[in-house]
């Protein structure tokens, strides 16, 4: 199963494992992992789940839609190059070892 | 035992016990709930769960592990059957007791029933529950023909993911137009649109007279009350639901269509809170009391009671919003669009990219947005600040609509 590191706002690490197709904000909500919320149930419409993915992995992601783009510039932390929603990305073994940083405030 | 006693385990009964948490109570939490399931997401259950390949775990809040470590107790498979306020004590089904200094009533809605003959055959569905999804999921394999009754989210939703995955879908709507609670005739519309590119037939004016049976007691047909016979493998009834106070009503608390509390989400008993569908309060954006049916509703109450019982100062004041996907279509609705005077379009029809602003006079009072989600977003905070943009702001699609109420 792949493996996605989450790294909180003050520098803490949790490793998980997550089954293919899990998303990135499924995979920290279900397992306690602080700093997404993911309020909608992981349908794009909330920007509760934001975070940035770590530089290295950012040409691996899927495609942002259109309106995921739009819903990021309405998130509660600063917007950034790599800021995405954890809602949209699935583990997958391409993505195997991913590190998310999570954003100060979701709300 | 006393502390916390959370009564249903949806999105409110499960957002009170871990906000409970958050805010620092370290009490003890029981959050009870009668169908047997760890607690799960319901919105994903019309909408993408059939499409999605990652089944049933991914509906779950959390994992079991979360609430052990966090001390969070679940009575699952048990319900409640009755609050003895004068103990402060509530009655399970198996006779256990359990005694509680805050009591949260979380229960939700039940689904209104089919009342005709043929309701009960083997092929005839509901969507509220895991169990009911389950129902239904077993039937698709066999099902070419769906015919679903009701016009509302759920029933549309339905029909979206039945087209999805290939059935020919028959809508029957009882009055004239489609969500006819929630939006207004131009978003009906273009929602009906939607749906017939998408090749399902949505009849008006529809009245089911009976479900008929194929001799061994599974759906064959729908019969209308004019006569007309679809063929169907699948019935599904969306037909709405309605609060479930059942407990609070024996309990003698205050109940008109919904459990009243106040703006701390009170009861009438000063120990027990109610959130979520069942709950009836006095909504600021409309003068009057209301009862929602939504994620944002239950999830805030829940959240606004966790806070007042860790002693923390709260209240319930949040706009309200909705969404529903249907298709391509990202609906998503904010405020209370009732009693509105006039609104303007941003974006167009066309690009199935717009949002139309209702104002009651010159205040902007609800949007309702499709494909646009920024504007939605945008509108929550205009609307929680009460800043109404201008026509000339709302039209031109380049003015940033966030950028009036900006931190």
């Amino acid at each position: 199963m792949p493996t996605v590191n989450y790294v909180s706002f003050d520098g803490q690490s949790t490793q998980l494992e997550l089954a293919e197709g899990m998303t990135i904000m499924q995979g920290a909500v279900m397992n306690g992992v602080e700093g997404i919320e993911g309020e909608c149930s992981g349908s794009c419409a909330c920007a509760t789940c934001h975070c940035y993915v770590d530089d290295a992995w950012l040409a691996k992601l899927p495609e942002m839609s259109e309106n995921e783009d739009e819903m990021l510039d309405d998130t509660a932390s600063e917007r950034k190059p790599n800021s995405r929603l954890s809602c949209q990305i699935k583990a997958s073994a391409e993505l195997d070892g991913i590190v998310i940083h999570m954003p100060e405030e979701q709300e | 035992m006393t502390g916390v006693v959370i009564v249903g385990g949806g999105h409110a009964g499960y957002q009170c016990a871990d906000s409970l948490r958050r805010a620092g109570y370290d009490g003890e939490i029981t959050l009870v709930d009668g169908e047997g399931h760890l607690p799960y997401q319901r919105p994903p259950l019309s909408k993408s769960h059939l499409l999605n390949d990652t089944g049933e775990e991914a509906l779950l809040f959390r994992t079991q592990s979360y609430y052990d470590d966090h001390n969070i107790g679940l009575k699952l498979g048990h319900r409640i059957t009755a609050i003895h306020r004068a103990d402060k004590q509530v009655e399970l089904d198996n006779s256990e007791t359990l005694g509680y200094d805050k009591l949260v009533l979380a229960t939700g809605a039940k689904l209104r029933q089919l009342d005709l003959p043929g309701a009960a055959l083997n092929g005839v569905g509901y969507i509220k529950s895991l169990d009911d999804i389950r129902y239904i999921q077993s039937h698709l394999n066999q099902t070419e023909d769906a015919v679903i009754i009701g016009g509302g989210f759920i029933a549309l939703e339905f029909a979206s993911t039945a087209a999805k995955l290939g059935k020919k879908v028959t809508v029957l709507v009882r009055g004239q137009r489609i969500l006819a609670n929630a939006v207004t005739p131009e978003l009906s519309q273009y929602m009906l649109d939607i749906h017939h590119q998408h090749g399902v037939d949505i009849r008006f004016g529809a009245e089911v007279d009976h479900i008929a049976d194929d001799g061994n007691g599974n759906v064959e047909a729908v019969r209308l009350k004019d006569g007309t016979l679809l063929p169907a493998q699948l019935v599904l009834a969306g037909i709405g639901v309605t609060a479930d106070t059942e407990l609070a009503v024996e309990a003698k608390l205050l109940c008109h269509d919904g459990v009243v509390v106040d703006a701390q989400c009170r009861t009438n008993d000063p120990d027990i809170f109610a959130a979520g569908d069942s709950a009836r309060y006095n909504n600021p954006f409309t003068g009057r009391e209301i009862r929602l049916e939504s994620v944002q509703n239950a999830v805030d109450q829940a959240k606004v009671i966790a806070q007042v019982i860790a002693g923390q100062d709260a209240g319930y004041h949040s706009v309200p919003w909705f969404w529903s996907d249907q298709y391509d279509i990202k609906l998503q609705m904010v405020g209370v669009h009732e009693g509105y005077t006039h609104f303007y379009q941003r974006g167009s029809q066309e690009d199935d990219k717009f949002s139309l602003f209702f104002f009651r006079d010159d205040r902007l009072i609800a949007i309702h947005t499709v494909n646009r989600p920024a504007d939605h977003m945008a509108g929550r905070k205009l609307i929680t600040a009460g800043v109404s943009p201008t026509q000339e702001q709302i039209e031109d699609v380049n003015f940033k609509l966030n950028s009036l109420v900006k931190k």
